[in-house]
Protein backbone atom coordinates (compact mmCIF):
# COMPACT_ATOMS: atom_id res chain seq x y z
CA UNK A 1 0.00 0.00 0.00
CA UNK A 2 2.78 2.40 0.96
CA UNK A 3 6.03 2.10 -0.88
CA UNK A 4 8.92 4.39 -0.01
CA UNK A 5 12.14 4.46 -1.96
CA UNK A 6 15.41 6.13 -1.09
CA UNK A 7 13.81 9.03 0.75
CA UNK A 8 16.09 11.92 1.63
CA UNK A 9 15.32 15.12 3.48
CA UNK A 10 17.50 17.84 4.89
CA UNK A 11 16.39 20.75 7.02
CA UNK A 12 18.96 23.39 6.29
CA UNK A 13 22.23 21.54 6.74
CA UNK A 14 20.76 19.00 9.08
CA UNK A 15 20.02 15.70 7.34
CA UNK A 16 16.94 14.05 8.84
CA UNK A 17 16.07 11.29 6.40
CA UNK A 18 18.97 9.59 4.65
CA UNK A 19 17.63 6.99 2.32
CA UNK A 20 14.53 5.48 3.90
CA UNK A 21 13.33 2.32 2.18
CA UNK A 22 10.02 0.97 3.34
CA UNK A 23 7.20 -1.13 2.01
CA UNK A 24 4.02 -1.62 3.96
CA UNK A 25 1.02 -3.52 2.69
CA UNK A 26 -2.24 -5.00 3.87
CA UNK A 27 -3.76 -4.14 7.20
CA UNK A 28 -2.33 -4.19 10.67
CA UNK A 29 -0.57 -1.89 13.06
CA UNK A 30 2.95 -0.75 12.36
CA UNK A 31 4.83 1.00 15.14
CA UNK A 32 7.47 3.46 14.01
CA UNK A 33 10.07 3.67 16.74
CA UNK A 34 13.35 5.42 17.14
CA UNK A 35 15.17 7.90 19.34
CA UNK A 36 14.27 11.58 19.33
CA UNK A 37 15.32 13.23 16.11
CA UNK A 38 15.54 9.97 14.17
CA UNK A 39 13.09 11.29 11.56
CA UNK A 40 9.81 9.66 12.60
CA UNK A 41 7.68 12.77 12.29
CA UNK A 42 9.47 13.88 9.13
CA UNK A 43 8.78 10.50 7.55
CA UNK A 44 5.12 10.71 8.48
CA UNK A 45 4.80 14.27 7.23
CA UNK A 46 6.45 13.26 3.96
CA UNK A 47 3.78 10.60 3.47
CA UNK A 48 1.18 13.28 4.14
CA UNK A 49 2.78 15.70 1.70
CA UNK A 50 3.35 18.32 4.38
CA UNK A 51 7.10 17.94 4.05
CA UNK A 52 8.56 17.89 0.55
CA UNK A 53 11.41 15.33 0.34
CA UNK A 54 14.63 16.31 -1.42
CA UNK A 55 15.06 12.96 -3.12
CA UNK A 56 13.30 9.63 -3.38
CA UNK A 57 9.72 8.70 -3.94
CA UNK A 58 6.62 7.71 -2.04
CA UNK A 59 3.96 5.61 -3.73
CA UNK A 60 0.55 5.06 -2.29
CA UNK A 61 -1.43 2.23 -3.88
CA UNK A 62 0.94 2.35 -6.81
CA UNK A 63 0.70 6.07 -7.59
CA UNK A 64 3.35 8.61 -6.62
CA UNK A 65 2.02 11.19 -4.15
CA UNK A 66 4.23 14.09 -5.21
CA UNK A 67 2.03 17.05 -6.05
CA UNK A 68 -1.11 15.04 -5.39
CA UNK A 69 -3.66 15.98 -2.77
CA UNK A 70 -6.81 13.91 -3.22
CA UNK A 71 -5.16 10.81 -1.75
CA UNK A 72 -5.41 12.43 1.67
CA UNK A 73 -9.12 11.63 1.84
CA UNK A 74 -8.04 8.02 2.24
CA UNK A 75 -6.08 8.99 5.33
CA UNK A 76 -6.72 9.94 8.90
CA UNK A 77 -3.83 11.88 10.41
CA UNK A 78 -3.29 12.63 14.06
CA UNK A 79 -0.62 15.30 14.44
CA UNK A 80 1.78 15.19 17.34
CA UNK A 81 0.85 18.59 18.64
CA UNK A 82 -2.85 19.37 18.47
CA UNK A 83 -3.00 22.84 16.97
CA UNK A 84 -6.38 24.35 16.29
CA UNK A 85 -7.70 27.80 15.50
CA UNK A 86 -8.25 29.02 19.04
CA UNK A 87 -11.37 31.09 18.50
CA UNK A 88 -13.39 28.22 17.06
CA UNK A 89 -15.73 26.05 19.16
CA UNK A 90 -15.24 22.28 19.16
CA UNK A 91 -18.53 21.60 17.33
CA UNK A 92 -17.69 24.26 14.73
CA UNK A 93 -14.32 22.66 14.09
CA UNK A 94 -15.89 19.26 13.40
CA UNK A 95 -18.46 20.86 11.10
CA UNK A 96 -15.83 22.87 9.31
CA UNK A 97 -13.54 19.92 8.59
CA UNK A 98 -16.47 17.79 7.41
CA UNK A 99 -17.49 20.67 5.15
CA UNK A 100 -13.96 21.13 3.79
CA UNK A 101 -13.48 17.43 3.14
CA UNK A 102 -16.97 17.18 1.66
CA UNK A 103 -17.33 13.87 3.41
CA UNK A 104 -19.98 12.77 5.83
CA UNK A 105 -18.17 12.53 9.17
CA UNK A 106 -19.26 10.22 11.97
CA UNK A 107 -18.32 12.47 14.86
CA UNK A 108 -21.01 11.74 17.46
CA UNK A 109 -20.16 8.14 18.37
CA UNK A 110 -16.57 9.27 18.91
CA UNK A 111 -17.54 12.34 20.90
CA UNK A 112 -19.49 10.07 23.24
CA UNK A 113 -16.67 7.58 23.42
CA UNK A 114 -14.16 10.18 24.52
CA UNK A 115 -16.67 12.03 26.69
CA UNK A 116 -16.41 15.32 24.82
CA UNK A 117 -20.11 16.26 25.04
CA UNK A 118 -19.64 18.96 27.73
CA UNK A 119 -16.96 20.66 25.63
CA UNK A 120 -18.80 20.96 22.34
CA UNK A 121 -19.52 24.69 22.71
CA UNK A 122 -16.20 25.58 24.31
CA UNK A 123 -13.59 27.48 22.35
CA UNK A 124 -10.62 25.37 21.34
CA UNK A 125 -8.20 27.83 22.86
CA UNK A 126 -9.60 27.27 26.34
CA UNK A 127 -9.29 23.48 26.36
CA UNK A 128 -6.72 21.56 28.36
CA UNK A 129 -4.00 19.55 26.63
CA UNK A 130 -5.71 16.21 27.14
CA UNK A 131 -9.06 17.48 25.93
CA UNK A 132 -7.43 18.94 22.83
CA UNK A 133 -5.88 15.56 22.17
CA UNK A 134 -9.35 13.99 22.38
CA UNK A 135 -10.66 16.54 19.89
CA UNK A 136 -7.67 15.68 17.75
CA UNK A 137 -8.59 11.98 17.95
CA UNK A 138 -12.22 12.57 17.00
CA UNK A 139 -11.06 14.63 14.04
CA UNK A 140 -8.76 11.83 12.92
CA UNK A 141 -11.25 9.00 13.24
CA UNK A 142 -14.47 10.71 12.19
CA UNK A 143 -13.87 9.75 8.58
CA UNK A 144 -13.52 6.10 7.68
CA UNK A 145 -10.15 5.64 6.03
CA UNK A 146 -8.06 2.66 4.96
CA UNK A 147 -4.94 4.30 6.40
CA UNK A 148 -4.43 6.02 9.76
CA UNK A 149 -1.26 7.80 10.69
CA UNK A 150 -0.95 8.58 14.38
CA UNK A 151 1.92 10.66 15.73
CA UNK A 152 2.22 10.11 19.49
CA UNK A 153 -1.49 9.36 19.92
CA UNK A 154 -1.42 8.87 23.69
CA UNK A 155 0.15 12.15 24.77
CA UNK A 156 -1.88 13.74 27.56
CA UNK A 157 -4.63 11.13 27.58
CA UNK A 158 -6.19 9.92 30.82
CA UNK A 159 -6.52 6.14 31.39
CA UNK A 160 -10.15 6.06 30.35
CA UNK A 161 -9.46 7.80 27.05
CA UNK A 162 -6.43 5.59 26.56
CA UNK A 163 -8.60 2.48 26.78
CA UNK A 164 -11.15 4.06 24.44
CA UNK A 165 -8.37 4.79 21.96
CA UNK A 166 -6.95 1.27 22.06
CA UNK A 167 -10.42 -0.21 21.55
CA UNK A 168 -10.99 2.15 18.64
CA UNK A 169 -7.69 1.23 17.01
CA UNK A 170 -8.44 -2.49 17.35
CA UNK A 171 -11.92 -2.04 15.88
CA UNK A 172 -10.65 -0.16 12.87
CA UNK A 173 -7.84 -2.64 12.40
CA UNK A 174 -10.26 -5.55 12.36
CA UNK A 175 -12.27 -3.80 9.68
CA UNK A 176 -9.14 -3.76 7.55
CA UNK A 177 -7.39 -0.46 8.22
CA UNK A 178 -3.65 0.04 8.16
CA UNK A 179 -2.04 1.96 11.02
CA UNK A 180 1.27 3.77 11.27
CA UNK A 181 1.87 4.81 14.84
CA UNK A 182 4.86 6.57 16.35
CA UNK A 183 5.23 6.35 20.09
CA UNK A 184 7.72 6.22 22.90
CA UNK A 185 5.45 4.11 25.07
CA UNK A 186 6.68 0.54 24.72
CA UNK A 187 3.85 -1.24 26.54
CA UNK A 188 1.54 0.26 23.93
CA UNK A 189 3.69 -1.20 21.15
CA UNK A 190 3.67 -4.57 22.86
CA UNK A 191 -0.07 -4.46 23.22
CA UNK A 192 -1.02 -3.23 19.76
CA UNK A 193 1.71 -3.52 17.18
CA UNK A 194 2.00 -6.29 14.63
CA UNK A 195 5.12 -4.88 13.14
CA UNK A 196 7.97 -2.68 14.32
CA UNK A 197 9.91 -0.21 12.20
CA UNK A 198 12.96 1.15 13.95
CA UNK A 199 14.38 4.35 12.52
CA UNK A 200 17.87 5.45 13.30
CA UNK A 201 19.76 8.42 11.91
CA UNK A 202 17.37 8.75 9.03
CA UNK A 203 17.35 5.12 7.93
CA UNK A 204 15.25 2.07 8.65
CA UNK A 205 17.48 0.15 11.01
CA UNK A 206 15.15 -2.73 11.76
CA UNK A 207 11.87 -3.82 10.32
CA UNK A 208 9.90 -6.89 11.29
CA UNK A 209 7.31 -8.46 13.51
CA UNK A 210 7.54 -8.43 17.29
CA UNK A 211 8.72 -12.04 17.24
CA UNK A 212 11.48 -11.17 14.83
CA UNK A 213 12.45 -8.28 17.08
CA UNK A 214 12.65 -10.58 20.09
CA UNK A 215 14.62 -13.12 18.10
CA UNK A 216 16.94 -10.46 16.73
CA UNK A 217 17.78 -9.10 20.15
CA UNK A 218 17.37 -12.14 22.36
CA UNK A 219 14.93 -10.28 24.59
CA UNK A 220 11.29 -11.07 25.26
CA UNK A 221 9.87 -7.59 25.78
CA UNK A 222 9.84 -4.58 23.54
CA UNK A 223 11.43 -2.18 25.97
CA UNK A 224 14.68 -4.13 26.56
CA UNK A 225 14.70 -5.18 22.91
CA UNK A 226 14.64 -1.57 21.74
CA UNK A 227 17.20 -0.69 24.38
CA UNK A 228 19.35 -3.52 23.05
CA UNK A 229 19.11 -2.16 19.52
CA UNK A 230 20.07 1.25 20.80
CA UNK A 231 23.05 -0.35 22.59
CA UNK A 232 24.16 -2.22 19.47
CA UNK A 233 24.18 0.93 17.45
CA UNK A 234 26.40 2.72 19.91
CA UNK A 235 29.18 0.17 19.46
CA UNK B 1 -10.86 27.44 -2.31
CA UNK B 2 -14.08 29.32 -1.72
CA UNK B 3 -14.72 27.31 1.42
CA UNK B 4 -11.31 28.22 2.79
CA UNK B 5 -11.92 31.82 1.77
CA UNK B 6 -15.22 31.69 3.63
CA UNK B 7 -13.66 30.33 6.82
CA UNK B 8 -10.75 32.77 6.73
CA UNK B 9 -13.22 35.57 6.21
CA UNK B 10 -15.39 34.45 9.15
CA UNK B 11 -12.29 34.01 11.24
CA UNK B 12 -11.31 37.61 10.58
CA UNK B 13 -14.80 38.89 11.24
CA UNK B 14 -14.68 37.08 14.54
CA UNK B 15 -11.29 38.41 15.48
CA UNK B 16 -12.70 41.96 15.54
CA UNK B 17 -9.85 43.41 13.51
CA UNK B 18 -12.17 43.95 10.57
CA UNK B 19 -14.45 45.99 12.81
CA UNK B 20 -11.57 48.04 14.12
CA UNK B 21 -10.59 48.93 10.55
CA UNK B 22 -14.19 49.51 9.53
CA UNK B 23 -14.59 51.86 12.50
CA UNK B 24 -11.36 53.60 11.64
CA UNK B 25 -12.34 54.20 8.01
CA UNK B 26 -15.83 55.34 9.04
CA UNK B 27 -14.34 57.84 11.45
CA UNK B 28 -11.81 58.96 8.85
CA UNK B 29 -14.54 59.45 6.26
CA UNK B 30 -16.77 61.49 8.54
CA UNK B 31 -13.94 63.60 9.94
CA UNK B 32 -12.56 64.41 6.48
CA UNK B 33 -15.98 65.42 5.22
CA UNK B 34 -16.60 67.51 8.30
CA UNK B 35 -13.24 69.30 8.01
CA UNK B 36 -13.31 69.81 4.25
CA UNK B 37 -17.02 70.52 3.86
CA UNK B 38 -16.58 69.53 0.24
CA UNK B 39 -16.62 66.15 -1.49
CA UNK B 40 -13.89 66.77 -4.05
CA UNK B 41 -11.49 68.25 -1.52
CA UNK B 42 -12.19 65.38 0.85
CA UNK B 43 -11.35 62.93 -1.92
CA UNK B 44 -7.95 64.56 -2.39
CA UNK B 45 -7.17 64.47 1.32
CA UNK B 46 -8.39 60.92 1.43
CA UNK B 47 -6.01 59.96 -1.33
CA UNK B 48 -2.98 60.88 0.71
CA UNK B 49 -4.26 58.79 3.58
CA UNK B 50 -5.16 55.79 1.45
CA UNK B 51 -1.91 55.71 -0.46
CA UNK B 52 0.14 55.34 2.70
CA UNK B 53 -2.18 53.76 5.23
CA UNK B 54 -3.87 51.03 3.20
CA UNK B 55 -0.56 49.36 2.32
CA UNK B 56 0.58 49.59 5.94
CA UNK B 57 -2.59 48.05 7.31
CA UNK B 58 -2.61 45.31 4.66
CA UNK B 59 1.04 44.51 5.36
CA UNK B 60 0.60 44.28 9.12
CA UNK B 61 -2.68 42.39 9.05
CA UNK B 62 -1.43 40.06 6.32
CA UNK B 63 1.67 39.07 8.29
CA UNK B 64 -0.26 38.87 11.54
CA UNK B 65 -2.99 36.71 10.06
CA UNK B 66 -0.50 34.40 8.42
CA UNK B 67 1.40 33.74 11.62
CA UNK B 68 -1.72 33.56 13.79
CA UNK B 69 -3.46 31.09 11.52
CA UNK B 70 -0.55 28.69 11.36
CA UNK B 71 -2.56 26.12 13.30
CA UNK B 72 -5.44 26.45 10.88
CA UNK B 73 -3.02 26.09 7.98
CA UNK B 74 -1.38 22.93 9.32
CA UNK B 75 -4.79 21.49 10.01
CA UNK B 76 -5.84 22.19 6.42
CA UNK B 77 -2.63 20.82 4.97
CA UNK B 78 -3.40 17.36 6.36
CA UNK B 79 -6.80 17.41 4.65
CA UNK B 80 -7.44 16.42 1.05
CA UNK B 81 -7.07 19.96 -0.20
CA UNK B 82 -4.82 21.43 -2.82
CA UNK B 83 -2.00 23.48 -1.31
CA UNK B 84 -2.41 26.38 -3.69
CA UNK B 85 -6.14 26.54 -2.85
CA UNK B 86 -5.41 26.71 0.86
CA UNK B 87 -3.11 29.68 0.53
CA UNK B 88 -5.08 31.41 -2.20
CA UNK B 89 -8.23 31.04 -0.08
CA UNK B 90 -6.59 32.50 3.00
CA UNK B 91 -5.04 35.31 0.99
CA UNK B 92 -8.31 36.27 -0.62
CA UNK B 93 -10.03 36.02 2.76
CA UNK B 94 -7.67 38.59 4.29
CA UNK B 95 -7.53 40.90 1.28
CA UNK B 96 -11.29 40.62 0.83
CA UNK B 97 -12.14 41.46 4.40
CA UNK B 98 -9.73 44.41 4.35
CA UNK B 99 -11.23 45.66 1.11
CA UNK B 100 -14.74 45.31 2.46
CA UNK B 101 -13.79 47.38 5.52
CA UNK B 102 -12.30 50.00 3.24
CA UNK B 103 -15.20 50.20 0.80
CA UNK B 104 -17.91 50.17 3.46
CA UNK B 105 -16.02 52.40 5.89
CA UNK B 106 -15.34 55.13 3.37
CA UNK B 107 -18.30 54.54 1.11
CA UNK B 108 -20.90 55.01 3.81
CA UNK B 109 -19.95 58.52 4.98
CA UNK B 110 -19.46 59.72 1.42
CA UNK B 111 -22.72 58.21 0.26
CA UNK B 112 -24.55 59.87 3.16
CA UNK B 113 -22.94 63.17 2.24
CA UNK B 114 -24.47 62.95 -1.22
CA UNK B 115 -21.76 61.30 -3.27
CA UNK B 116 -24.19 59.90 -5.80
CA UNK B 117 -25.47 63.34 -6.69
CA UNK B 118 -22.02 64.84 -7.11
CA UNK B 119 -19.43 64.75 -9.85
CA UNK B 120 -16.82 63.34 -7.49
CA UNK B 121 -18.26 59.86 -7.74
CA UNK B 122 -15.85 58.67 -10.45
CA UNK B 123 -12.84 60.04 -8.67
CA UNK B 124 -14.06 58.46 -5.49
CA UNK B 125 -14.66 55.10 -7.16
CA UNK B 126 -11.20 55.17 -8.65
CA UNK B 127 -9.84 55.93 -5.21
CA UNK B 128 -11.58 52.92 -3.75
CA UNK B 129 -10.51 50.73 -6.65
CA UNK B 130 -6.89 51.75 -6.10
CA UNK B 131 -7.35 51.07 -2.39
CA UNK B 132 -8.60 47.57 -3.16
CA UNK B 133 -5.63 46.98 -5.45
CA UNK B 134 -3.24 48.17 -2.76
CA UNK B 135 -4.90 45.78 -0.31
CA UNK B 136 -4.45 42.87 -2.73
CA UNK B 137 -0.86 43.79 -3.52
CA UNK B 138 0.36 44.33 0.01
CA UNK B 139 -1.48 41.36 1.49
CA UNK B 140 0.22 39.18 -1.13
CA UNK B 141 3.60 40.73 -0.35
CA UNK B 142 2.98 40.21 3.36
CA UNK B 143 2.06 36.55 2.82
CA UNK B 144 5.15 36.10 0.68
CA UNK B 145 7.42 37.58 3.35
CA UNK B 146 5.74 35.55 6.09
CA UNK B 147 6.06 32.33 4.08
CA UNK B 148 9.75 32.94 3.58
CA UNK B 149 10.37 33.60 7.29
CA UNK B 150 9.45 31.15 10.00
CA UNK B 151 10.63 33.58 12.61
CA UNK B 152 7.74 35.95 13.34
CA UNK B 153 9.86 38.86 14.50
CA UNK B 154 11.98 38.69 11.36
CA UNK B 155 8.89 38.33 9.17
CA UNK B 156 7.27 41.35 10.76
CA UNK B 157 10.47 43.32 10.45
CA UNK B 158 10.99 42.56 6.78
CA UNK B 159 7.34 43.21 5.92
CA UNK B 160 7.29 46.60 7.62
CA UNK B 161 10.64 47.42 6.06
CA UNK B 162 9.21 46.58 2.64
CA UNK B 163 6.30 48.93 3.28
CA UNK B 164 8.65 51.63 4.54
CA UNK B 165 10.78 51.24 1.45
CA UNK B 166 7.91 51.45 -1.02
CA UNK B 167 5.98 54.17 0.83
CA UNK B 168 8.77 56.48 1.96
CA UNK B 169 12.34 55.57 1.03
CA UNK B 170 11.60 54.88 -2.64
CA UNK B 171 10.27 58.41 -3.14
CA UNK B 172 13.33 59.85 -1.47
CA UNK B 173 15.69 57.86 -3.67
CA UNK B 174 13.61 58.77 -6.69
CA UNK B 175 13.80 62.49 -6.00
CA UNK B 176 17.46 62.26 -5.16
CA UNK B 177 18.23 60.55 -8.45
CA UNK B 178 16.22 63.17 -10.33
CA UNK B 179 18.23 65.94 -8.73
CA UNK B 180 21.55 64.21 -9.25
CA UNK B 181 20.82 63.37 -12.87
CA UNK B 182 19.24 66.73 -13.61
CA UNK B 183 21.18 67.24 -16.82
CA UNK B 184 19.95 64.12 -18.53
CA UNK B 185 16.58 63.48 -20.13
CA UNK B 186 14.79 61.54 -17.45
CA UNK B 187 11.30 61.06 -18.80
CA UNK B 188 11.53 57.36 -19.46
CA UNK B 189 13.47 56.76 -16.28
CA UNK B 190 10.92 58.60 -14.17
CA UNK B 191 8.13 56.76 -15.87
CA UNK B 192 9.70 53.37 -15.35
CA UNK B 193 10.58 54.17 -11.77
CA UNK B 194 7.02 55.08 -10.89
CA UNK B 195 5.69 51.94 -12.54
CA UNK B 196 7.99 49.87 -10.36
CA UNK B 197 6.38 51.03 -7.15
CA UNK B 198 2.66 50.31 -6.65
CA UNK B 199 2.30 53.16 -4.15
CA UNK B 200 3.81 55.72 -6.52
CA UNK B 201 1.77 54.30 -9.33
CA UNK B 202 -1.48 54.60 -7.37
CA UNK B 203 -0.69 58.17 -6.42
CA UNK B 204 0.05 59.12 -10.02
CA UNK B 205 -3.05 57.38 -11.22
CA UNK B 206 -5.37 59.20 -8.83
CA UNK B 207 -3.71 62.55 -9.34
CA UNK B 208 -4.02 62.20 -13.10
CA UNK B 209 -7.69 61.48 -12.70
CA UNK B 210 -8.25 64.30 -10.23
CA UNK B 211 -6.51 66.57 -12.72
CA UNK B 212 -4.69 68.65 -10.19
CA UNK B 213 -1.38 68.86 -11.98
CA UNK B 214 -0.25 71.68 -9.72
CA UNK B 215 0.00 69.17 -6.92
CA UNK B 216 1.87 66.70 -9.05
CA UNK B 217 5.43 65.81 -8.53
CA UNK B 218 7.76 65.25 -11.41
CA UNK B 219 6.50 61.70 -11.80
CA UNK B 220 2.95 62.68 -12.56
CA UNK B 221 3.89 65.49 -14.89
CA UNK B 222 5.88 63.12 -17.03
CA UNK B 223 3.14 60.58 -16.88
CA UNK B 224 0.56 63.07 -18.01
CA UNK B 225 2.47 64.34 -20.98
CA UNK B 226 3.48 60.84 -21.92
CA UNK B 227 0.23 59.02 -21.87
CA UNK B 228 -2.59 61.48 -21.70
CA UNK B 229 -5.19 60.67 -19.15
CA UNK B 230 -7.18 57.77 -20.54
CA UNK B 231 -4.35 55.64 -21.89
CA UNK B 232 -2.42 56.33 -18.69
CA UNK B 233 -5.38 55.07 -16.72
CA UNK B 234 -5.54 51.80 -18.64
CA UNK B 235 -1.79 51.20 -18.41
CA UNK B 236 -1.67 52.09 -14.73
CA UNK B 237 -4.52 49.74 -13.90
CA UNK B 238 -2.85 47.05 -15.96
CA UNK B 239 0.40 47.47 -14.07
CA UNK B 240 -1.46 47.41 -10.76
CA UNK B 241 -3.04 44.15 -11.86
CA UNK B 242 0.42 42.83 -12.69
CA UNK B 243 1.59 43.96 -9.27
CA UNK B 244 -1.22 41.88 -7.78
CA UNK B 245 -0.72 38.76 -9.86
CA UNK B 246 3.06 38.62 -9.57
CA UNK B 247 3.46 38.51 -5.75
CA UNK B 248 0.45 36.18 -5.52
CA UNK B 249 2.05 33.79 -7.99
CA UNK B 250 5.37 33.97 -6.16
CA UNK B 251 3.58 33.37 -2.89
CA UNK B 252 1.86 30.27 -4.24
CA UNK B 253 5.12 28.99 -5.68
CA UNK B 254 6.83 29.48 -2.35
CA UNK B 255 3.98 27.69 -0.59
CA UNK B 256 4.27 24.69 -2.87
CA UNK B 257 7.74 23.71 -1.76
CA UNK B 258 7.51 24.70 1.90
CA UNK B 259 7.73 22.19 4.73
CA UNK B 260 5.26 22.32 7.58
Amino acid sequence: MIHIENLHKKFGRNPVLEGVELSIAGSGIHAILGPNGSGKTTLIKSILGMVCPDRGSIHLDGTPIRGEWAYRNRMGYLPQIAEFPSNLAVAELFRMIADLRQQEGQAWPLIERFGLQPFMDKKLGTLSGGTRQKVNLVLTFMFDAPLYILDEPTSGLDPRAMIALKTLIRERKSSGALFLITTHIMPLVEELADNVIYLLEGRVYFEGSLEQLYHHTGENHVEPAIAAIAEQTHV
Amino acid sequence: MFKILKYSFYDLLRSRWSYVYLGFYLLLGFVLLFLNQDLSKAVITLMNVIIVLVPLIATILGVMYFYNSREFTTLLLAQPLRRSRIFLGQYLGVAGSLSLSLVLGLGLPFALYGLFRSGAIWDFSLLLLTGVFLNLIFTALAFLVALANDNRIKGFGYAVLLWLFLAVIYDGLFLLSLILLEEYPLDTFALGASLLNPIDLSRTLILLKLDISALLGYTGAVFKSFFGTSLGLVISLGVLLLWTVLPTGLMLRKARSKDF
